[in-house]
């Protein structure tokens, strides 16, 4: 009897200092880079440290780096992203690594909220949420960039956040911008203000690796394009104003 | 000067840079292709207050959106920050613009 199909699989084990360790794994029709990352973690490490909690693409806490690309495992099946019979899963990168497939996404998330990302309305829970016109230009903007699931896909495949590790980075800008079109926010100044500061939307190269790379389709980069659109007109009209026009 | 006034000068540069570029390739292949030799070209370009004025606004332009942009390069790939990148970026600013107005001067102003 022939023996049956199985998978190559090479994991980070480590933290900065690390190396990869060979795996095999039963290959099935039907399987994703997560069900099989859970496998090895049953049936060969028990201590491989790796994340995950909804496996349904919903909650973006199991992102790593496969064959060199960052992806939501759980939605990624393996027959589409297998290279030669071998996957090659890394922690993601842009951010510092705990252990194995873990990373430490604190410096994601401290920048999503130095970007202003925390919605603040006008209103308590005691009152009714106010009604938004869904067909205005600002809340289709908003909408477009709404359902992101903070995976950090992006923040791991955009260039300039390695270089530069004071960038916001595409899912903070993003979310700023579903902020500032967002009319029920009360702090959309704030959130310019905060965007256009050092660090912020002007690092942004246009590479649309973020875009590429987005698991549920939002285009970052259009993102972070409105925003400088509108830091700009922001700023050129704060110096209008300080020397006396439009006042 | 602030990161937010950096990229709005950038910018500004920019758009006023794209149709100046685009101005200056075609009349660098026209003057090429027309076969005009250099006395030619001092001819037509001397005195003229047009291709001056057009010149001047390219340098300036160029004196403000490049040493912005190698400023923001360099703090990409390189360790270097702080004042002396600022003065350095400032520098260079300089240079461009001394330059490019000593060329401009060259082939406008009556030899």
């Amino acid at each position: 009897m022939a023996s049956p199909p199985k998978l190559d699989v090479r994991i980070w084990r480590g933290a900065d200092a690390g190396e990869f360790v060979a795996y095999e794994a039963p290959l099935a029709e039907n399987q994703t880079v997560l069900d099989v990352v859970t496998w090895i973690q049953r049936h060969r490490e028990p201590a491989l440290a790796y994340r995950f909690a909804c496996r349904v693409g919903v909650c973006g806490s199991c992102a790593m780096t496969v064959n060199g690309r960052a992806r939501w495992t759980c939605r990624s099946h393996v027959k589409d992203v297998v290279a030669d019979g071998r996957l090659v899963i890394e922690p993601l990168r842009n951010l510092p690594r705990i252990k194995d497939l873990v990373c430490d996404l604190a410096p994601f998330f401290d920048k999503w909220r130095r970007a202003g990302g925390r919605f603040e309305g006008a209103g308590t829970r005691r009152e009714p949420m106010p009604a938004t016109d869904p067909d205005t230009d600002a809340r289709r903007a908003a909408d477009a960039g709404i359902e992101c699931i903070n995976c950090a896909v992006c923040y791991s495949a955009c260039d300039v956040v390695g270089w530069r590790p004071d960038y916001l980075g595409p899912a903070a800008l993003n979310r700023a911008w579903t902020l500032v079109n967002d009319e029920r926010h009360v702090k959309a100044r704030e959130v310019l203000d905060a965007v256009t500061a050092g660090g912020g939307c002007a690092l942004c190269h246009t590479h649309g690796n973020c875009t590429e790379h987005c698991p549920v389709g939002i285009s970052p980069t259009a993102a972070i394009a409105g925003l400088k659109r509108r830091s700009l007109r922001r700023s050129l009209g704060r110096r209008w104003r300080r020397r006396g026009g439009w006042t | 000067m602030s990161e937010a006034a950096l990229f709005a000068l950038q910018r500004l540069s920019a758009k006023l840079l794209a149709p100046l570029v685009i101005v200056h390739l075609v009349l660098i292949l026209y003057a090429v292709h027309g076969g005009l030799s250099a006395a030619e070209i001092l001819e037509r370009t001397r005195g003229s207050v047009v291709w001056g004025g057009f010149y001047v606004l390219f340098v300036i332009a160029v004196a403000v959106h490049a040493p912005i942009g190698v400023r923001n390069v360099a703090r990409e790939w390189t360790r270097w920050r702080g004042r002396s990148l600022d003065a350095a970026s400032l520098a260079l600013a300089f240079i461009l613009l001394a330059l490019g107005l000593r060329a401009v001067a060259a082939v406008v102003l009556p030899g």
